[in-house]
């Protein structure tokens, strides 16, 4: 299956530089209860991630609910603080004496959240809530308007229909290219789109997948895409990060992770990915039950009890994501050689 | 330079000619407009204060000045339709000039306590950690005591009269509002806009000016004109006591008192002041209530 190896796929991918490098990012939430909120037990939302994002790239993020897709989101954004890790961006450190600071960072850095209603303020005209952070950043508030009118012609709304709306007055749709008129604004170079289009039916998700496609060309963007729909993330994409317990399980470029996925989650997630060939519709349940709680996730590998192929190695020694800078990295004991699981020697081809 | 201020003026111009949207304001005072009750005792208030504010207009007499000779006459008497009262002032005129005083205590404590407790509340409850700790366990503590008994303890270290009563009642308000203010801010807090507010760079404070503070206004403003009436009541009661307005000054909660002694000579004039606190606060309670429900618009 594997004959070319991870060293020859996607030389493009060598050229650009990583705009955003993520290490060892960790966060523990504490689970508060009892006597005087004594914390007894730590959810492990995000535990040791990292990844690199390239310029001008688009990333998908994929995973169950609860995997720590948006947690990590929110992580990159600031927006809580991290136990463990560093990101830095463009080569800077994030939030360090020398390196970026947060405020920097939020200009170069911006979000769309899933919920398009509770995402924008209820009581501000659409203008303002997409005028308020070049405000904030020192605009003058006539110029952060004048900027605001500017974007909403971006995104395909009229300024003069549409600026001075409320949200309760917008579709789902329109409110969303608002939020992504928002995020715009402070013309930052990495978007994180968090299940931004998943609300959405599916007619208005493709045309709001499309403006994004647009926009990202226009104003020279990269994107990290977080979503559960596996179909979205393949059409968007140029390379997809699984992730399953807070854990990365597999990292690559687009085609191959779809078209050959080396971790048996992965390959179950893709199985369980509709098809929309009747003649090959999915026969069996590729995963069953629920993923265990992250309060006590599993020793070893994290999907091993839900694994097909789980042995006691992967009991006993949790298995290293490789992330090499080109190819797809895989976190699984098969896909290791010497790593002491059974069907590790045969699958591996180098 | 001077392209930026072309720019400028182009921006106010299309947001000038640009479709009005239906403010939740706008929503709420069309809501309002539908409502009669609501708008009949918001006249009605309005009436009394025009009243009170333009006192020697509607009154014939001085507040002040009695006669031996004219003491307790009863309602319908000529000259005095209201009767007068224990030393034959007229009742009208210390009604219409005791609903100064009575007002000026019942709306000028709520509306310290709400820029005062609101502030607290709103930071509390935006802030969370250890700054919410700090101000909720010492609103805990003002807590502890009734209203009423800290009003009475505070205007009794102080001494009584007008400016006392309002830094009592002041005082014993703060802590209901911070409560109101504190659970709606703390909502409001996690909502995604108020994250989208933070991830683009915005300080707390602006955050809390532009985002958290015209969402938590309009059950604060509710909340605070249901006080009104309790802050009245209160008000007449620490004069009754002789904790507030001093004689001979007109309050009605002390004219309740200086009558008290002649309910069974004159039942009706006595009981008139009580009659008018009465109203007043009633009318402040269904204007609050009519609000609560015309700022109840699902959006």
């Amino acid at each position: 299956m594997n004959e070319g190896g991870p060293g020859g796929v996607e030389a493009r991918d060598a050229v650009s530089a990583p705009i955003l490098a993520v290490e060892n990012l960790t966060k523990h939430f504490p689970v508060k209860g009892g006597l005087f909120r004594r914390s007894n037990a730590v959810v492990q939302a995000v535990d040791d991630v990292s990844f690199l994002v390239r310029k001008g790239e688009t990333l998908g993020i994929v995973g169950e609910s609860g995997c720590g897709k948006s947690t990590t989101a929110r992580l990159l954004m600031h927006l809580i603080a991290s136990d463990r890790g560093h990101i830095r961006f463009a080569g800077r450190l994030v939030g360090a004496a020398h390196g970026l600071s947060r405020r920097n960072l939020h200009r170069q850095m911006q979000m769309v959240f899933q919920d398009s209603y509770a995402s924008l303020n209820p009581r501000l005209p659409v203008a303002m809530s997409i005028a308020f952070g070049p405000f904030v950043h020192g605009l003058a508030k006539s110029q952060a308007q004048q900027r605001a009118m500017q974007l909403l012609q971006a995104v395909g709304l009229d300024p003069l229909l549409f600026a001075n709306r409320y949200p309760h007055e917008l579709s789902g749709g329109q409110r969303q290219r608002i939020n992504i008129a928002r995020a715009l604004a402070l013309e930052p170079r990495i978007v994180i789109l968090d299940e931004a289009v998943s609300a959405l039916d599916k007619s208005v998700e493709a045309q709001v997948l499309n403006l994004l496609a647009d926009l990202k060309a226009e104003f020279d963007l990269t994107y990290i895409f977080i979503s559960h729909d596996l179909n979205v993330v393949r059409y968007i994409s140029d390379r997809v990060m699984v992730m399953y317990l807070g854990k990365v399980v597999e990292i690559g470029p687009v085609n191959q992770i779809y078209r050959n996925p080396q971790h048996p989650y992965t390959q179950a997630l893709l199985t369980a990915m509709p098809s929309m060939d009747p003649r090959r519709r999915t026969l069996r349940a590729p995963l069953s039950g629920d993923p265990p709680n992250p309060i006590s996730p599993p020793s070893g590998c994290r999907f091993r009890t839900r694994c097909p192929f789980a042995e006691k190695v992967c009991e006993a020694v949790p298995p290293q994501l490789l992330a090499g800078a080109q190819a797809a990295a895989v976190a699984c004991h098969m896909r290791f050689p010497g790593s002491g699981h059974s069907r590790a020697a045969n699958t591996v081809s180098h | 330079m001077a392209e930026a201020a072309t720019l400028s003026v182009d921006a106010s111009l299309v947001l000038k000619r640009a479709q009005q949207g239906k403010s939740y304001w706008r929503r709420v005072w069309e809501r309002l407009l539908d409502d009669k009750l609501t708008l009949a005792v918001t006249a009605m208030l309005m009436l009394l204060l025009i009243m009170v504010l333009f006192a020697p207009w509607f009154t014939v007499h001085d507040p002040y000045t009695g006669s031996v000779l004219r003491r307790l006459k009863p309602v319908g008497t000529l000259g005095h339709w209201l009767g007068t009262d224990e030393v034959g002032r007229d009742l009208w005129s210390r009604m219409v000039y005791g609903g100064r005083m009575s007002l000026l205590a019942g709306v000028v404590p709520v509306f310290l306590a709400l820029l005062i407790g609101g502030f607290l509340g709103i930071l509390a409850g935006y802030a969370g950690g250890l700054l919410n700790s700090a101000i909720m366990r010492l609103t805990d503590v003002l807590y502890a005591f009734p209203s009423i008994l800290l009003a009475i303890a505070i205007t009794g270290i102080l001494g009584s009269g007008l400016k006392n009563t309002i830094l009592a009642l002041t005082i014993s308000f703060i802590p209901p509002i911070i409560r109101i203010s504190e659970s709606v801010a703390a909502q409001t807090r996690h909502l995604d806009f108020v994250e989208a507010a933070r991830a683009s760079g915005a300080r707390p404070l602006t955050i809390m000016r532009y985002h958290i503070l015209n969402n938590v206004l309009g059950p604060i403003l509710v909340y605070a004109t249901s006080l009104i009436s309790i802050c009245i009541i209160l008000a007449a009661g620490l004069s009754f006591l002789g904790l507030g307005v001093t004689p001979p000054s007109a309050e009605w909660g002390l004219m309740l008192n200086n009558l008290r002694q002649a309910l069974w000579v004159s039942p009706l004039v006595a009981a008139l002041p009580g009659v008018m606190i009465f109203i007043t606060s009633m009318c402040f309670n269904l204007m609050s209530d009519g609000l609560r429900q015309a700022m109840d618009v699902r959006l």
